[in-house]
Parts: structure tokens; C-alpha cells; sequence
């Protein structure tokens, strides 16, 4: 008797253990094009290039490289740096032999959700469902020498031993240009625009208090990725604050609070916005798309888009961002698309694109 | 005759006690300078210890009293309220005196800002306070020359300060350059460099140097301000090229006092050029400009 009990749970120790083993395997052959859609993903989710591959057609003429390449990003791209969350698939046709699946990817990265969108063909091989990857053709640049001359600014500051009367280098001089409230999806918005006056480079951040009827301050917010930080000078940034949850009939007034520090940096890279324009895209949102031209020698990884928004009256009403999830490489454009909110999309005379960046083998 | 001796007696208490009352007697003058020597008479017999409480100093010494106690310069280093304190068995005897400022001989200067545009009036300060060789305040009005000029030219103010204080507001002058601004008190002068920097660009124009099949370059003539000055490198100079359903963008940079940028080529554009707030001419591409 005194031998049952360790028995019995030796043995269920070991069903369960085997219980634990048996799954169905991560390249199990596909009965379905979303299931073959959905097994490539949740492979690609969990890193297992080879497992995924397995669902590529032989018909792609792709290699498991390539593939991962893409799926993957490269040159630090904000892609090399975000994780596959979410796959929704939809099947568009179906035929025997062949299907369109719609794929929505949901990755997420440091900077938020990054969505992807693709059509993927998917054919029957030998009695189970593969997908035609199409790799993206990613221009590479031809070998060459670009001369790059541009100003770059250094900063020295007063040293730990000098008189407390000795001179320091300022702060740039920045000015707000314009300042604009409008509340949103039950939150309060604060934008406008913001200029580096100076002859220096500038790193800029714009504040606001919101001030309730009694004049007290009851919230504090400041922009923090829509608006470029670095300005050069002359430069002209937007930006954007949000106060979740605040509503302007309960407020008396705003309070701006913009502050700038003196930085080194670079005058390279220009980036230059090409071909805006303001169009519906596939699932029938209101996109402003165009093209980014890296006119520099220097891979930039993480390109930014801000795009301000004006109406008739030259008010900036709205301002929005977006990361391009591919590196720009030098000379190359690259396409980029930014939403604009449906409701504000009549309102809209005029806009402003500029680009902002993120490089690794930059200093500044 | 017993009458006599009690008197006698009472007058040789009195004696004896005002005589005990000026055993710490404490002589100082008036004229006490921070830096200077300092002599201080001291009255009765006997050894004693003497105390100087100054602002942020203290010094202590053994003396023989009725002798004049010699404090060294560099050991009265604070001017203001001292104190000087000398004890003799049980008894002590302290007196208050005033120690002045030295004469001028250091200065802090306060230039503000370090940069500023030309051609602004009121837009440079300078702010001078004089000390002494041990860093005391001088209190006593004292001449400060201030100078400020670029590449030799300038001019020079005298200032008498007040309480210890002298200060001078100044405009910046018509051309670029580090200014040299510098304040002489006596024998000693402090520079400070006031970069005196370009203002807005004035008269932005630009024009198409340069058609290509697929695209332009568009560049703008040498940038100055106002007053002539060439607008510094690196400042960002916005090239937008419109379309009828498109536009593009770009900021160049000013590179040897001109900026340059790559638009597409178009049959039908408007090209406008702007830098910070100053907008330039427009051209139209393609029509005839």
C-alpha cells in the first residue's frame, strides 16, 4: 500500500512529460492558404527562419536568405529592431489550385505598432499550400565616392575651474510660431510650430501646462516624437502634445513651455521630400505618401517623417509622424505614407512635410 | 583719624577696582584696510589672550597686555564688522571695528549674451564687479573702462561703479566678428568675446543653375543679411517645388554661403525658397520663369 501512491505519480509524472512532447509540428504541411499564410508567421514570429522558409514556393525563387532579409529588415532599420505581433489573413479568391490571402502584419517596436500590409499568393505544391514570396527589391547603391563638406558644429563649455563670472555659450534662441488647441478623440491637442532663430544648432523641446478655470495648472505634457528635436538654424519643426482625457470647456488657458539647449551636431544629412501628395489608400484612409531622398553618402537606419497639416488660414491643424520601417540608403528614394485623420482630410489647404533621422554611426 | 583711613581706604578700592576695570583695555584705529597692517593697543598688565572675529575668519593670539599687537596684512583678509575680544584671567574686554575694503585689484566680469546678431541696439551687457586683492567688495566708487570692438573698430566707456558695481548696455555693431569686449579696472583688464553673428537673410533669391533630364538643381544667390553680412553655414534654407497634385521638399543646408538642392524635373511647377521666416522669390518651372 505504501508503494501506490509514489507509483501512481511516477507514472503520471511521465504522461505528463509525454503529454508535453507531443504537438504538431511547426512545418507541418498546410491544408488551407490562410493555414499556410499562418504557419509561415508563426514561424517567422518565433525566429525559426528554416520552419518558415518551408512554406515558401519552390516557384518564388527566393533563398532562405533573402527571405529572412526581408522579413527581418536590414542596415538597422526600425524593422531590425521590432518583433512580428499580430498576423491577420483574409482570403481575397480561392480556386483549387491557387489563392490571394490578404495579410495584415502587426509588428511592434520601441517607437509603436508598425503595420504591414500584403497580398500573398499562395499556390498548391504537391497536394499542400505554399506562398509565393516575393522579395521587396531593395536598390543597392553602386560603389562611389560622395564629398561630403558639410558644417559640422562642436560646442565647448566653461570648465569646472573658471571664475563664476567667466562667460558660457548660450542657449540657442528659439521662438513658437504659431500655437493651436483642438480636442480629439477625448483628448486635448496642442500644435503649432516652432523655429531655431540662432545661428547654432539647437535641441528644442516644447512644453505646455493646461490651466483649468481657476487658474490652476492641472496637466503637464511636451512633445515627444512629433516634433524634430534637432534643429538647425532657421530650422522650422512642429509639434504635438497630447493630454489624454483633458476637454478644453473645462479649460481657461494654455501655458507653453519651450526650452532649448545648445548641441553639437551635424548639418548632413539633407533629406529631401519628394512627389507629396494627399491620397486614399487600400483601405479607403486618407494618406499623405511621397518619397524620401537620402541625398547624403551616409546610410541613414531609422528615417521619421512629420507632416503639418494647414488650413485656408495658414493654422496648423493638425501634425502626424510616421517611421519608415526600411533604412535609407544613400541616393535611393524611398516611399514613405503618413496618415491624416479622415475628418480633418476637407480641412486641409495646404501641408509641410520634413524628415527627421536617426543614424548609428553618427555622433550627434 | 579713623575718618581719614576710611576715606584713604575707600579712594585705594577705587583705584584699585577702575585700575582692574582697564587691565583690557583695546585701542584700534578706525582706518582699518582689509590687506593692511593693523596695530592694536591694548592697556593694563599681565599676559591675556587676544580674539579677532572677523566675517568668515577668526584669529587667535597670545599677548603681553599694555604692549600694541601687530596684525600682519595677509592675515586681515575680510573687510566688515570684526570684533576684537581680549581675555585676561576672568576677565574680557572686546571692542567692534570696521575693516574697509583694499584697493581695486580684481574684478569679475558678466558679458551677456555670448552671441547676439547685428545691428541690435541694447542687446549687449556687461557687468563688472570690482574686489579687492583678497576678494572683498570694493564699496568705495571706482573708474571701469569697458571696450568693445570688432577687428579694431569699437569704442570705449568709462563707468564709476556704485557699491561696488559697474555695468554698461551696448548695441551690436553692423558687421559679423568676434567682439572684443573687455573692462579695465586700475591695472587689471578681463575679455570677453561676444560673437556678433549675421541677422535674418535679407533678400533671398534664387534661380535653376542646373536642368537635367530627370531633375533640376536649384540654387540661391550668396545669402546675406541686411547689413551685408554673409548668413552663417548650415543654416537651413526650405526648396519647395509645387505641382498640381504633388509637391517636394527640401532643406538644404547653406554650404559657402549658398544653398543648393536636387528637385525633381517638372513641366508645370511653381519653386518657392524660404529660410526660417524670410521667404524668398518664386520661380515657375517649365513655363518660363
Amino acid at each position: 500500500m505504501k508503494h501506490i501512491l509514489p507509483v501512481i505519480f511516477a507514472v503520471l509524472t511521465v504522461a505528463l512529460i509525454a503529454a508535453g512532447s507531443v504537438h504538431q509540428s511547426s512545418t507541418a504541411p498546410a491544408s488551407t492558404p490562410e493555414g499556410a499564410v499562418q504557419s509561415m508567421f508563426n514561424n517567422v514570429k518565433a525566429r525559426n527562419w528554416g520552419g518558415a522558409y518551408s512554406y515558401v514556393a519552390g516557384s518564388s525563387n527566393v533563398d532562405q536568405q533573402d527571405f529572412q532579409r526581408d522579413l527581418q529588415g536590414r542596415y538597422s532599420s526600425l524593422r531590425t529592431y521590432s518583433q512580428l505581433e499580430n498576423v491577420d489573413t483574409r482570403v481575397l479568391h480561392e480556386n483549387d489550385n491557387e489563392a490571394l490571402v490578404r495579410t495584415e502584419l502587426k509588428y511592434s517596436t520601441a517607437v509603436g505598432a508598425s503595420y504591414d500590409t500584403r497580398d500573398l499568393k499562395v499556390t498548391k505544391d504537391e497536394g499542400a499550400w505554399k506562398v509565393n514570396w516575393q522579395t521587396e527589391k531593395e536598390a543597392s547603391v553602386p560603389p562611389q565616392v560622395i564629398p561630403v563638406n558639410y558644417l559640422r558644429w562642436d560646442v565647448i563649455w566653461r570648465g569646472q575651474g573658471d571664475d563664476w563670472g567667466a562667460q558660457n555659450v548660450d542657449g540657442p534662441r528659439i521662438r513658437i510660431l504659431s500655437a493651436n488647441y483642438a480636442e480629439r478623440d477625448g483628448a486635448v491637442i496642442v500644435m503649432g510650430e516652432v523655429v531655431n532663430e540662432d545661428t547654432v544648432p539647437a535641441f528644442v523641446s516644447v512644453g505646455a501646462y493646461l490651466v483649468d478655470k481657476n487658474g490652476q495648472d492641472v496637466a503637464f505634457e511636451s512633445s515627444f516624437d512629433k516634433m524634430s528635436h534637432v534643429l538647425l538654424p532657421k530650422e522650422v519643426s512642429p509639434y504635438r502634445i497630447d493630454f489624454p482625457g483633458q476637454k478644453l470647456s473645462n479649460l481657461k488657458s494654455v501655458r507653453m513651455k519651450p526650452d532649448s539647449m545648445l548641441v553639437p551636431a551635424s548639418a548632413d544629412p539633407v533629406i529631401g521630400v519628394l512627389h507629396q501628395h494627399i491620397e486614399k489608400d487600400a483601405k479607403g484612409r486618407t494618406v499623405l505618401k511621397g518619397e524620401l531622398l537620402n541625398e547624403s553618402g551616409q546610410t541613414v537606419n531609422i528615417p521619421h517623417v512629420l507632416a503639418t497639416f494647414y488650413d485656408d488660414n495658414n493654422q496648423v491643424i493638425w501634425v502626424s509622424d510616421g517611421y519608415a520601417d526600411h533604412a535609407l540608403l544613400p541616393q535611393t528614394p524611398q516611399p514613405f505614407a503618413v496618415d491624416l485623420r479622415d475628418d480633418l482630410a476637407a480641412k486641409v489647404h495646404s501641408y509641410r512635410v520634413t524628415a527627421n533621422q536617426y543614424s548609428l554611426n553618427r555622433e550627434d | 583719624m579713623r575718618k581719614l583711613a576710611f576715606i584713604t581706604l575707600i579712594v585705594l578700592t577705587c583705584w584699585f577696582a577702575a585700575d582692574s576695570a582697564r587691565a583690557a583695555e583695546i585701542r584700534i584705529s578706525q582706518n582699518a584696510t582689509a590687506g593692511q597692517p593693523l596695530s592694536i593697543g591694548t592697556g593694563g598688565s599681565g599676559d591675556g589672550t587676544l580674539y579677532l572675529v572677523g566675517p568668515g575668519q577668526v584669529i587667535k593670539r597670545s599677548i603681553k597686555l599694555g604692549n600694541d599687537v601687530q596684525i600682519k596684512g595677509e592675515e586681515l583678509r575680510s573687510a566688515g564688522r570684526w570684533i576684537a575680544i581680549i581675555r585676561s584671567g576672568s576677565s574680557s574686554e572686546s571692542s567692534v571695528f570696521w575693516v574697509k575694503p583694499g584697493a581695486a585689484e580684481s574684478m569679475s566680469f558678466l558679458a551677456r549674451p555670448s552671441r547676439v546678431p547685428v545691428a541690435e541696439r541694447n542687446v549687449i551687457s556687461g557687468m563688472v564687479f570690482v574686489f579687492d586683492k583678497s576678494r572683498n567688495l570694493v564699496l568705495q566708487p571706482t573708474p571701469v573702462n569697458f571696450s568693445l570692438a570688432v577687428n579694431g573698430s569699437g569704442a570705449a566707456h568709462t563707468v564709476t561703479s556704485r557699491n561696488g558695481l559697474a555695468w554698461i548696455d551696448a548695441g551690436s555693431g553692423p558687421k559679423e566678428g568676434a567682439a572684443q569686449f573687455v573692462a579695465t579696472v586700475g591695472g587689471t583688464s578681463v575679455r570677453r568675446v561676444v560673437q556678433q553673428v549675421a541677422s535674418q537673410p535679407c533678400n533671398l533669391r534664387m534661380h535653376v543653375s542646373q536642368r537635367m533630364k530627370d531633375q533640376m538643381v536649384v540654387e540661391t544667390d550668396p545669402i546675406r543679411d541686411c547689413t551685408g553680412n554673409a548668413v552663417p553655414d548650415g543654416t537651413i534654407v526650405t526648396f519647395t517645388e509645387s505641382e498640381k497634385n504633388s509637391k517636394s521638399t527640401v532643406d538644404a543646408r547653406i554650404k559657402k554661403g549658398v544653398a543648393r538642392a536636387v528637385l525633381p524635373a517638372s513641366s508645370n511647377a511653381t519653386i518657392s525658397v524660404a529660410s526660417g521666416i524670410v521667404l524668398g522669390n518664386e520661380l515657375h518651372a517649365g513655363g518660363g520663369e
